[in-house]
């Protein structure tokens, strides 16, 4: 910011180098302050403690599940669904894969394990994240088949009412809808048989 | 001019005097960055306090991270039964309940040691004595807090106290207490454990000071630093002016 | 460079379409300060550096604060403890007040002793006061916001003082509170006005300041007009380039202040109760008054003078009249002679009788009224507006030295004092610079400074190649 112009006119003997060198000396060190004072404006606008314990891992007891049934559980504020399939449900999922985007969940999120046909650790029980990957709607449980609204071709899935978008009951996404993933499957484990931890791989 | 400010002295200092209670209050030797000892009185905390008082801005977690606590020993001595690990030192006790029993719901403690100072806390926790009259339902009165509600729950520790009354001036005085009983703990066993617990009360009205302290000299350094080269630059340039 | 060549740099493009050049020149390179400021005239930047900081962390303190009466207490320990880095962001706001009010009265009682509220600069200093006045009112909203039991209580009466005022106060106070009691009402509106209308018009007033200053030029030590002495270019002689010259001098400056901030900021933050009062870590209790209720530091001199008066009225009154009084001055003092350089023994006296008042007031009133106290509140506030109300007396025949015709030094040195209390300021000077100790200590810290230089110079150096 210092015109050079400006000091040689007042004075000639003036050491222009010295002035140059201590200007960019404190340009940088008052550069580098700045950024340093910087971090904790910006760190405070990351999740707090509060939200960071609101985002702890949930548990949830799924004695009570029944074939067919979802529930939801809330994580990070977010819903996570439980669904127990039936085993006609389970056979139809090999069927839909020429009608997938991504059948063989390559590009989805999910935990390595659960990089199977049913997307699940358990094959008849799914758990996912019961958020649309287009723009965050939450979809709805369509398990029924073929009704009406959906046609005669729908084998039971996930509709998001938001701009269409439809999932089959692994949560993987159809072609030609808006949605670009598979729906994601949380980080999750089994403590025991019925007992399900939520937020945390094992 | 030497009469005004003998005038000024002499005001400040009668305003200083009107502010002193009527009991000097005991140091408490606080010491945070005395790990050991904060650890030590997050556990008495937990023994003795919290079946009352909660400190609801204070997570276990925070503790832990804080106060370099595994998480197994932290689970295993100082979080109660099946509390999880990001809640607060939360009492179990209903404050409808606490009415009830004391009078008044027994207060959140996350801020006390920054609203009544250390010394007071450590003063008061060892001020109790043996009150009799019938208008008292522990049986206990405080030195440092008149007619207050809460019961002595360290007098096993410390043994009972009775106050020595003299008579000045016509009216009864407190002149100091004396032990009548003697506790599990020693007298410096007993002033260390409540040392401890203030300390770790301390420590809960203000969990940032660790990093606030160690902080402060880094800052400073580097300000230094830029001070130094904005003097180089202003003598430069002020060799211009004549 | 010449005109008809395009100028292809960015400033040049932007030159084109907006003044940013011209600005820089008129208002810095060219504005010509007087070249003799002294360590007084820093704390105008400095009030402009400390406005900053306040907006800056105001700005991240709403996001997590939560102007509800049930919430407020609790989301600023939340802000304290949960988010990260909310407790330096608190602390900086929390000591940045304190500190804008250091910064402010500073400021203000360099314009009491260089006369820089004097013609032609009375609009300045009317500006001026206008801040500073928002500025209490700023404060005073800003520490409702966290409902501790001080913010409640000081709220409380300080907004009990409009209903002392006859036939409309008690409904005054009711408009302001909106509530019967200090309330969730009252929280939010105090919240509203706290972030954004008085800081929009902090900002405003201090362009309009700023816009005065650089119209009638700054004061200096010597209070006279350097625009009175130019060269043939215009230039007023005694004058130098704002930038780089002062630039540099208030970096340099804001630099030490800074250091002073953190220091507090880090290792002091509550400042022995003063800067954070220890009952205001109790949530707000409406039932429960605290024992001894004081105002904030920065209060106290006004609220030392309201107690002075035995009478509620009267009391207000008082008060308001020792901020009023201010706003005035430039018509009260009608002496010619700005500084107290060349101003009469009476003026000077006056004026350290007034300073310590001051200082003593505000020391009063951060303790409880007893009757001792309560006399000596006021004697001080007797001479408060004694050297107010005395100015129109006194000041035109005051016995004034000659004025000089160009600047003088900034800071007038020792051996050039004249009057007893500089003999003894020598005096004890030369008595302590005999000591053998002393002597032998400035010596080896000198020696370590001198050291220390030469190894900074040396890098310097190295480095300038």
């Amino acid at each position: 910011m210092v015109c050079k112009e400006e000091y040689q006119m007042i004075d000639n003997g003036v050491d222009t180098s010295k002035r140059w060198f201590l200007t960019k000396a404190a340009t940088m060190v008052g550069a580098a302050g700045a950024v340093m004072a910087a971090v904790p404006f910006i760190s405070s606008m990351q999740p707090s403690e509060k939200a960071q314990a609101a985002g702890a891992p949930v548990e949830i007891d799924i004695t009570k599940l029944e074939p067919g049934q979802l529930i939801r559980v809330m994580w990070r504020g977010k819903p996570v669904w439980i669904v127990q399939r039936s085993q006609e449900a389970l056979s139809s999922l090999a069927k839909l894969e020429p009608k997938l985007r991504d059948p063989k969940s390559d590009e989805s999120e999910q935990p390595a394990t659960a990089k199977n046909e049913y997307r699940s650790f358990k094959p008849e029980i799914l758990v996912a994240l019961g958020v649309c990957t287009h723009l965050g709607c939450s979809p709805t449980y369509r398990p029924e088949v073929a009704p009406t609204d959906l046609g005669p071709e729908w084998l039971g899935g996930f509709f998001c009412p938001c701009h269409g978008s439809s999932f089959d009951l692994a949560g993987r996404v159809y072609k030609g809808v808006p949605a670009p993933r598979n729906l994601d499957i949380p980080p999750h484990q089994y403590l025991s048989d019925t007992r399900l931890l939520i937020g945390e791989n094992a | 001019m030497k009469t005004i400010i003998a005038l000024v002295f002499f005001a400040l200092s009668f305003g200083a005097q009107a502010v002193e209670g009527s009991f000097a209050l005991q140091k408490a030797d606080v010491d945070v960055f005395d790990l050991e000892s904060v650890r030590r009185g997050a556990g008495y905390f937990v023994d003795y306090c919290m079946g009352c008082h909660s400190i609801k801005h204070l997570r276990y977690s925070r503790v832990g991270k804080d106060l370099e606590i595994k998480d197994e020993v932290l689970r295993k001595d100082i979080m109660p039964e099946g509390a999880k690990v990001h809640e607060s030192f939360l009492t179990s006790m209903d404050p409808e309940d606490a009415v009830k029993w004391f009078g008044v719901a027994p207060p959140d403690l996350s801020l006390v040691a920054r609203a009544r100072g250390a010394d007071w806390l450590y003063s008061y926790l060892k001020g109790f004595y043996i009150d009799e009259s019938p208008t008292r339902p522990t049986g206990v009165n405080n030195l440092y807090f008149k007619d207050v509600a809460m019961p002595n729950v360290f007098w096993d520790l410390q043994g009972l106290q009775r106050p020595v009354i003299n008579t000045h001036e016509g009216n009864q005085v407190i002149e100091r207490l004396e032990k009548v009983s003697k506790g599990k703990l020693s007298e410096e066993e007993f002033d260390q454990t409540m040392s401890d617990l203030v300390t770790f009360l301390v420590y809960a009205a203000e969990p940032a000071q660790y990093s606030r302290l160690s902080l402060g000299k880094y800052v400073i350094f580097v300000l230094l630093i830029l001070a130094v080269i904005l003097f180089k630059l202003k003598k430069e340039y002020w060799k211009d002016i004549k | 460079m010449a005109a008809e060549e395009k100028d292809k740099s960015l400033l040049g493009w932007i030159d084109e379409r907006f003044p940013l050049s011209s600005f820089v020149s008129e208002h810095l390179v060219k504005y010509y300060a007087p070249k003799n400021f002294n360590f007084l005239y820093f704390f105008g930047s400095l009030a402009l550096v400390v406005l900053v900081i306040q907006i800056l962390t105001g700005i991240f303190l709403t996001m997590n604060y939560k102007p509800d009466a049930k919430l407020a207490f609790d989301s600023v320990e939340y802000i304290m403890r949960d988010v990260s880095w909310g407790w330096l962001i608190r602390y900086m706001h929390s000591t940045g007040a304190s500190a804008f009010f250091i910064v402010v009265y500073l400021h203000m009682f360099r314009a009491l002793f260089y006369g820089s509220y004097k013609k032609p600069r009375e609009l300045l200093w009317l500006f001026g006061m206008v801040i500073f006045v928002l500025l209490m009112a700023e404060a005073f909203m800003g520490y409702l916001l966290p409902w501790g039991q001080m913010s409640f209580w000081g709220a409380q009466v300080i907004i009990s003082l409009f209903s002392a005022i006859p036939v409309v106060g008690e409904d005054l106070a009711l408009l302001i509170r909106g509530d019967y009691v200090i309330a969730d009402a009252t929280l939010n509106r105090f919240f509203a006005l706290h972030v954004i209308a008085v800081p929009l018009a902090l900002a405003g007033l201090v362009v309009l300041h700023l816009a005065a200053l650089h119209t009638v030029g700054s004061n200096n030590p010597d209070g006279i007009e350097i625009k009175k002495n130019k060269d043939e270019n215009g230039i007023p002689k005694d004058g130098i380039p704002f930038h780089p010259y002062y630039t540099v001098k208030d970096l340099f400056v804001l630099c030490v202040f800074l250091i002073i901030f953190a220091l507090i900021m880090f290792y002091w933050p509550d400042f022995g109760g003063y800067f954070l009062e220890a009952p205001n870590f109790e949530p707000a209790d409406p039932m429960r008054t605290p024992e001894h209720i004081a105002p904030v530091w920065y209060f106290t001199p006004f609220y030392s003078i309201l107690r002075a008066v035995p009478d509620k009225l009267g009391g207000v009154i008082a008060m308001g009249g020792s901020i009023v009084v201010l706003f005035i001055l430039p018509w009260l003092d009608r002496g010619e002679v700005k500084s107290i350089r060349y101003r009469s023994g009476i003026f000077k006296f006056a004026l350290v009788l007034f300073v310590i008042s001051f200082i003593a007031l505000g020391i009063l009133g951060t303790r409880p009224a007893t009757p001792t106290a309560t006399i000596f509140a006021r004697l001080f506030s007797a001479i408060y507006f004694l050297f107010f109300l005395s100015l129109p007396f006194y000041s035109t025949k005051e016995k004034t030295k000659p004025l000089p015709e160009r600047l003088t030094h900034s800071v007038i040195p020792l051996e050039e004092r004249v009057g007893w209390h500089w003999d003894l300021v020598r005096r004890i000077l030369a008595w302590v610079t005999s000591i053998e100790a002393y002597r032998r200590l400035t010596g080896v810290v000198g020696g370590y400074l001198k050291k220390a230089d030469g190894y900074v110079e040396e890098l310097i150096k190295k480095y300038s190649k």
